[in-house]
């Protein structure tokens, strides 16, 4: 038997029944169209989870003050004070697992550039948030060390901040107000977008942490430290050192629990990956579902066809096919039913990612073994089911298939 | 002995349907040389059908021996049959058996598709060889349902011509044409016979036996009468005559 002319026939009966074939593909195209979309979102999304966790901070660690518990009734986390710039201090004397740390102090109020005001949180950070954070500045420069301690009224913008207050100018070099406090504008922050949880990461003012916590906060306490661990291999030991770092430092005895939470990207990661992996699996798996109804929908029409040709079998079989030429024969057919469906269902699974991706605002990512997979997936559907027809057909009698009706 | 195409010897064929068995042929012994031209005749459940497929190696008997070309059929599996068939007969089938929506070029293909051996070189060129033999050679693209019956039959023909095998078995060639178009394959058949191909063909119309050169009848299996036509008739002259008869009818 000649293979390209078995694949020719193939085509030809399937070319034949354009409408039917068509109809039993449809199948096969909705599940792999289905299986692609969902892989490239839940992909594309993951992804953007990671990149956005990326720039957060390279290997940050966040700490936060732990909770109120009197009388065994707990306020929730960050209901405790219990964070000061001795903690900060005390971080950056004896840390060795911590490359920067920066403590966060926030104010909220009232800003006044001119004739425009607006109303935002003023964030006290050290000069080495920015590496922290992986901010980067559009204009201008950022505050340093010196700023920090003399409480310099200094303010660094993001990007909403300086379009509302300063519209037509350069804010840079120029003057505002908060909340009564005349600050000078030395930098604007590059353009950051919004955040996964949907707020506006430009939407703030930076300001040296002493300056924020003496001249706009309490003077006391802090809200938050973001540190950066050596490499991310050291994050576990980061966490084990600031853990004893800030427990000896508020002087816990040693059973008592920590007054501070810490918290790392790692954990939003898995967080986020966690739920993306479970709904791509289930939707993938649903995908698979249809698939399989699709092969079952090969499966009926293959045995429906080797019915209506049981008298082209008899006669192939009369002038000298053998079982198994009848056995290739309809077995490459489903397979090229199989295969062509999954063909038209990759493109259509593509473009719905893109078109689903544009509308929502994930990205699609393409994976070339997902797709792979999916092209010998269907054409192991086909060859499955398209067994039992084409077995049927091959162990036909030659008599019985030349006189059937 | 050798010389035998075709050597049957004590040929039972039994068929059981649930209880009853049934004798479809019974210690039936025969020989077909080469060249020859055989038709086969019987009523209705006479084994004719049968015998036909055992000598199509479509079919196996129960008990006795059939050697084709010297071949003990009874010792081939299924893919050596097929090979058997596929090289060494060519069938011409009542219903013609031609692939619908298919051209009579692709249709005559056919066989070559299993041509395993590569025996035929350029198996379309073949092809058309044998349309342009049963005299279609202007009718390659034309699918059976726009060619008339005797011109279907004729591509059947071609078909089984196509490997060109010693023995070509038609099974009621003409069942389904008229008279004229009968005598037009009976025509081809004879002109085949003359140049050396063997024919058997089964028929039950007394009138298309005459063109055979041995009447073979069969009874409940059994050999009833197998003896010599020493006066064929000739299948184109009687064609001719038609033609002048109708002429003479419309004149």
């Amino acid at each position: 038997m000649r293979w390209h002319k078995l694949i020719l026939v193939a085509l030809k009966s399937i070319a034949r029944n354009k409408m039917r074939s068509l109809l039993t593909m449809l199948g096969i195209i909705i599940g792999v169209a289905s299986v692609i979309t969902m892989v490239a979102l839940g992909e594309g999304s993951q992804a953007d989870i990671e990149g956005e966790v990326a720039s957060l901070g390279t290997n940050l660690l966040m700490v936060r003050p732990g909770s109120v518990d009197s009388g065994g009734v707990s306020g929730g986390a960050g209901s405790r004070p219990s964070l000061t710039m001795d903690d900060v201090a005390r971080l950056e004397k004896y840390a060795t697992q911590l490359r920067w740390v920066s403590a966060e102090v926030r104010a909220t109020g009232q800003v006044i550039a001119g004739s425009n005001n607006w109303s935002t949180t003023i964030t006290g950070v050290a000069p080495s948030y920015l590496s922290i954070r992986n901010y980067e500045m559009e204009r201008g420069s950022f505050f340093t060390a010196r700023d920090s301690k003399t409480r310099a009224k200094v303010a660094v913008l993001g990007k909403t901040v300086a379009d509302e207050l300063f519209p037509d100018q350069d804010p840079v070099g120029a003057r505002l107000r908060i909340r009564n406090v005349p600050f000078k504008v030395i930098g604007v922050m590059a353009e950051k977008g919004q955040s996964s949880m949907g707020n506006d990461q430009d939407d703030i003012i930076f300001a040296p942490d002493n300056t924020v916590l003496y001249r706009l906060s309490n003077g006391k306490t802090i809200h938050d430290i973001s540190a950066s661990a050596i490499s991310s291999d050291a994050m576990e030991s980061a966490k084990e050192e600031l853990t004893t770092l800030l427990r000896s430092e508020h002087r816990l005895a040693t059973a008592a629990e920590d007054d501070f939470i810490i918290r790392d990207q790692t954990e939003i990661v898995e967080i986020a990956t966690r739920v993306t992996g479970t709904l791509t699996l289930l939707l993938s798996s649903i995908a698979g579902v249809s698939l399989l109804v699709g092969g079952i929908g090969i499966m009926n029409i293959m045995l429906v066809s080797v019915t209506e040709r049981t008298r082209e079998i008899g006669l192939r079989l009369a002038v000298g096919a053998r079982p198994l030429d009848v056995l290739a024969q309809f077995l490459i057919e489903a397979a090229i039913l199989s295969l062509l469906g999954g063909l038209i269902g990759i493109f259509s699974g593509l473009s719905a990612a893109w078109g689903v991706g544009k509308l929502l605002g994930v990205s699609a990512v393409v994976n070339p073994t997902v797709v792979l997979t999916t092209v010998l997936f269907t054409g192991a559907v086909g060859v499955f089911f398209g067994f039992y027809p084409a077995r049927k057909a091959a162990n036909l009698n030659p008599i019985d298939a030349l006189r059937y009706e | 002995m050798s010389t035998a195409q075709i050597s049957l010897s004590h040929i039972c064929k039994v068929f059981s349907l649930g209880e009853v068995e049934v004798r479809a042929l019974d210690d039936l012994s025969l020989e077909i040389g080469r060249g020859e031209f055989v038709a086969i005749m019987g009523s209705s459940g006479s084994g004719k059908s049968t015998m036909m497929n055992i000598l199509g190696c479509l079919d196996t008997p129960t008990s006795g021996s059939y050697r084709f070309d010297g071949i003990s059929v009874e010792t081939l599996n299924r893919k050596q049959l097929a090979d058997l068939r596929n090289t060494k007969i060519g069938f011409v089938f009542q219903g013609f058996n031609l692939l619908p929506r298919t051209t009579a070029l692709e249709n005559v293909e056919l066989p070559l598709l299993y041509d395993r051996h590569r025996a035929v070189a350029d198996p379309q060129a073949r092809s058309i060889e044998a349309l342009q033999r049963v005299g279609l050679g202007d009718r390659l693209d034309h699918e059976p349902n726009q060619l008339s019956g005797g011109q279907q039959q004729r591509v059947a023909i071609a078909r089984a011509l196509v490997t060109d095998p010693p023995i070509i078995l038609a099974d009621e060639p003409t069942g389904n044409l008229d008279s004229r178009t009968t005598l037009e394959v009976m025509a081809l058949f004879q002109e085949l016979n003359s140049e050396g191909l063997t024919l058997v063909v089964v028929t039950h119309e007394v009138e298309v036996a005459k063109y055979a050169k041995r009447l073979i009848e069969l009874r409940d299996g059994m050999l009833l009468r197998d003896e010599i036509n020493a006066q064929p008739r000739n299948a184109q002259a009687d064609l001719v005559t038609l033609s002048g008869e109708m002429s003479d009818a419309l004149a």
